[in-house]
């Protein structure tokens, strides 16, 4: 535990992302391997399921201080952080600790909380908070609650253990990706070659573009470059290997199970066939809202109307695997036309499937590309995808060969009324909006936004909302509707649950309008005429 | 005895306001820290530590008296007196009694003893005004001494690596404070002109301090190797500071207890040192003073006057002021203020 908590607090205290590699990089020298491995687990996300409920830590936190509940909510919406609040206000420990026992030990014996009975699991948890200094309780508060955001990206990690292990940085990239389990694995065995051939679930890491920030003439001679429209789905990798079909989401979830359409394809396509692409509800050749898949991938059981309504596709991008061979490096030009020769192959064998070719945009000079963005709408689609023809398969987000060129978002104008702190780096600001249009003279709510403005608005926001409070209802307040905001969203959809009848998708902060009374915000109206524009 | 008016703690039987955050004739500060001593005031009373900066922030001409702690004036009927509150050097309680009747302004305080400051004293009264900027039981601060060595030790630590540390303060109390916790035998101590210039006025009323050396625009960056410099926040991230690279930067805040508030401020390194109360020192600091009424300024008013009321069972209110306390963001001058007039309504 000791050197998982010198580690943690070593990446806290520096902003730099070469220290914070240095320092994975003592660690992994030093580690025990099974500590090791779990430390690498966590800090991509990869944690045990949690056996301890966030009530219960608060009761038995109640119970170490002579606090009120409703002072412990209060201060955990100003801390923003669950584990942090609970390791504020534990009594402090001198010293002595559990420095000595290994964190997947610690780990362990929170796993088998799971079994116990509830005296036994407040018994461990109130017993060993009383043996941790500030700084352990802290980490120990976070293995119960789970959830390592501390700063560290994927990317860092990758670095580290690249340099540790000596291997390539897309190879360690590789077998980081998928479902592993760090109770029954190593680190060198799960970089090891052998680990990449026995696990044929495992998805290559998703190459990701960067937003156009140029004008696409410098990109230099259209010809060379492959126009895609880019849909607004779930990107997603379909694989076949031996028989067996995985999918999996950007996120690296396993949703296999969520897309029955795509279970018959074992049979179809070739094994060692690993497909990049949207997933999308399309029905008799038309693509679906986004919002029409959302609720079927939210429920657990698919129902027959589900299917009905919302049938998914892939729509096919690029091909990663082929004959049972990583093709990443190859040009995307050979990429893309093996993709269609198995697509082919394909609908050959068995006619229809819910395979689609992503059809290519045929432009002769840029300005014909710019006016195919503008009517990228008309496709259901948020802009085009700009890939240089000659360009490998890279791993992450890479700039350079692939450009995403999304559409400008549509925007409205929005009344604040409702403000409630944010968590991690915006704990103790008010900086959660929630933003209104008229309805008659009524304000209603119907987008909440959390990003958009710079660190310095965010700043004047806050104290502004603290001088302008008029009431205040739990951890939220209730502003004086004054400040409008053009809020960005890339889609409208109804909702009978918003008081508006719309939901937004992605709503950003776009501008704050000073310029602009709350009189002249938009009114429910103006975004019902969008709803209806879209559909 | 006292009201709260657009204008300030208001006492009406003497004439005069306690840190008026708009011009009056007469006002009693209890503290120079600019959200408590503003321009334009007829006349300015405080401790006599205060007035040399009073005078050098808003100007040499204006009316300023200064009065020694426990050193007592009646006005109309009304016995003032200042009393240590050892926020920073020249603090003051506020004092005042008519017939019996005992209110205390506090201003800003803190419990926990700085090195430079005279302590704070309970005063006894019926009717006490207190901050909140710390009070909720989040806010536990570590002993002192802990600090100026974790401070001391990070920056041997840098020197090793050939940086420079950088430490962001306020340039009034908190600057001197942690100057003085410098270990001088680490290497030289440099400051920013914003805090040298408080140095100066320190030094001579008759503070000590460790030798500090100014960065002038002549200054040589090239000599500053391994050295300790001291800012106000308002330099982070500004081309004054560049050029000062390599560098570490710390940030001396009570605000540093949140993980949250140190990583938006992009610091390297969050030193909880506050010049406030925490909330075990609210606590003490109230109960001490065996009032009854308690009026809670600026932090986290509501539930703190909740908790008073609750567990005290104390008659305790929320009042709105325009003092802001350790602000958690400061991009701007950390003293500056940042109340505008339109807001009181």
């Amino acid at each position: 535990m000791r050197a998982f908590s010198k580690l943690f607090t070593a990446i806290d205290q520096t902003t730099s992302i070469n220290e914070k590699i240095d320092a994975l990089v003592r660690y992994l020298q030093a580690a025990e391997p099974k500590d090791a491995v779990w430390t690498v687990a966590l800090l991509t996300g990869n944690r045990p399921r949690r056996t301890v409920k966030t009530s219960e830590l608060w009761a038995w936190c109640t119970e170490q201080r002579d606090i009120p509940g409703w002072l412990i909510a209060e201060s955990y919406h100003v801390v923003g952080d669950l584990a942090e609040t609970l390791s504020l206000l534990l009594p402090e420990n001198p010293g002595h600790a559990l420095q000595e026992l290994h964190l997947h030990e610690v780990i362990n014996n929170l796993i088998a909380l799971k079994d116990k009975d509830d005296s036994e699991r407040k018994a461990y948890i109130t017993g060993t908070w009383k043996m941790l200094s500030k700084p352990e309780l802290f980490v120990f508060n976070k293995l119960i609650t789970g959830g390592f955001r501390v700063g560290v990206s994927a990317k860092i990690i990758i670095k580290a253990l690249a340099r540790h292990f000596n291997i390539d940085e897309n190879v360690v990239a590789h077998r980081l990706s998928g479902q592993w389990s760090p109770a029954e694995t190593t680190l060198p065995m799960l970089l090891s070659d052998a680990a990449a051939d026995s696990d044929s679930s495992r998805p290559y890491p998703f190459y990701l573009a960067y937003q156009l920030e140029t004008t696409p003439e410098e990109l230099g001679d259209p010809n060379e470059w492959q126009i895609e429209r880019k849909y607004d789905g779930i990107r997603g990798q379909l694989i076949v290997r031996g028989a067996e079909l995985f999918v999996w989401s950007r996120g690296e979830d396993l949703l296999t199970e969520k897309f029955v359409e795509f279970h018959p394809l074992k049979d179809v396509l070739p094994p060692g066939t690993v497909l990049d692409g949207e997933i999308l509800p399309v029905k008799n050749g038309n693509i679906l809202p986004f919002h029409v898949m959302q609720t079927r991938i939210g429920r657990k059981n698919i129902t027959r109307k589900a299917l009905q309504e919302a049938p998914l596709a892939m729509m096919c991008y690029d091909l990663l695997e082929y004959d049972g061979n990583d093709i990443r490096h190859r040009p995307l030009s050979e990429r893309r036309a093996l993709l269609q020769q198995v697509l082919d192959e394909v609908s050959r064998r068995v006619g229809e499937t819910p395979l689609l070719l992503s059809p290519l945009v045929e432009a002769a000079s840029w300005d014909e590309v710019a006016a195919e963005r503008l009517r990228a709408r008309d496709h259901q689609c948020e802009g085009l995808m700009l890939k240089r023809k000659n360009s490998p398969y890279k791993t992450g987000r890479k700039k350079g060969d692939w450009w995403k060129w999304k559409v400008d978002p549509l925007s409205v104008d929005g009344v604040l009324i409702y403000a409630q702190r944010g968590h991690g780096r915006r704990a103790n600001m008010y900086t959660d909006f929630t933003l209104a249009v008229w309805d008659g003279d009524e304000l209603v709510p119907f987008a909440k936004a959390y990003s958009g403005l710079t660190d310095k608005e965010l700043n004047e926001v806050d104290n502004w909302i603290k001088k302008n409070t008029t009431d205040k209802f739990g951890p939220v307040r209730s502003v004086v509707p004054f400040q409008v905001f053009e809020i960005g969203f890339e889609g409208i959809n109804p909702s009978p649950r918003h008081k508006s009848g719309i939901a937004l998708r992605f709503p950003r902060i776009l501008r704050w309008r000073k310029d602009k009374s709350p009189a002249e915000a938009n009114t429910k109206n103006d975004l019902l005429q969008l709803l209806q524009a879209q559909q | 005895m006292l009201t709260f008016n657009n204008n300030g703690i208001y006492c009406e039987r003497a004439g005069l306001y306690i840190d008026p955050w708009r011009p009056v004739k007469n006002a009693i500060i209890t503290h120079a820290h600019s959200d408590h001593a503003r321009y334009g005031m007829g006349s300015y009373l405080a401790h006599h530590l205060s007035v040399p900066v009073l005078r050098f922030r808003l100007g040499a001409d204006i009316q300023a008296q200064g009065i020694e702690y426990g050193e007592a004036l009646e006005v109309n009927g009304v016995r003032i007196s200042l009393h240590p509150a050892g926020h920073i050097w020249g603090s003051a309680q506020v004092r005042l009694e008519y017939k019996g009747d005992v209110w205390v302004v506090s201003g800003d305080y803190k419990l926990q003893h700085d090195g430079i400051t005279q302590p704070f004293e309970p005063v006894r009264c019926h009717h006490f005004i207190t901050e909140s900027t710390f009070g909720l039981p989040v806010y536990q601060f570590p002993a002192a001494q802990e600090v100026y060595d974790d401070i001391n030790q990070w920056w041997r630590a840098n020197q090793a690596e050939g940086k420079n540390s950088v430490l962001l303060t306020y340039a009034l109390g908190k600057a001197q404070r942690v100057i003085r916790h410098l270990d001088p035998s680490i290497g030289a101590i440099y400051t920013h002109g914003a805090v040298d210039n408080l140095n100066q006025v320190y030094r001579a009323n008759g503070g000590h301090l460790p030798e500090t050396i100014r960065i002038e625009a002549a200054t040589d960056r090239k000599e500053i190797n391994g050295a300790m410099i001291i800012a106000p926040p308002s330099a982070a991230g500004t081309p004054w500071l560049r050029k000062l690279q390599p560098y570490r930067v710390g940030i001396c805040s009570g605000w540093m207890q949140l993980r949250g508030t140190r990583r938006r401020r992009g610091a390297d390194r969050g030193f909880v040192l506050s010049d406030h109360a925490d909330w075990e020192q609210l606590n003490t600091a109230i109960c001490e003073t065996g009032a009854e009424n308690v009026y809670v300024t600026h932090g986290y008013k509501a539930s703190y006057a909740r908790w008073l009321r609750e567990h005290y069972s104390l008659n305790a209110v929320e009042v709105e002021t325009l003092y802001t306390g350790e602000q958690a963001e400061d991009t701007a001058d950390a003293e500056q203020t940042t109340g505008s007039d339109e807001s009181i309504q």
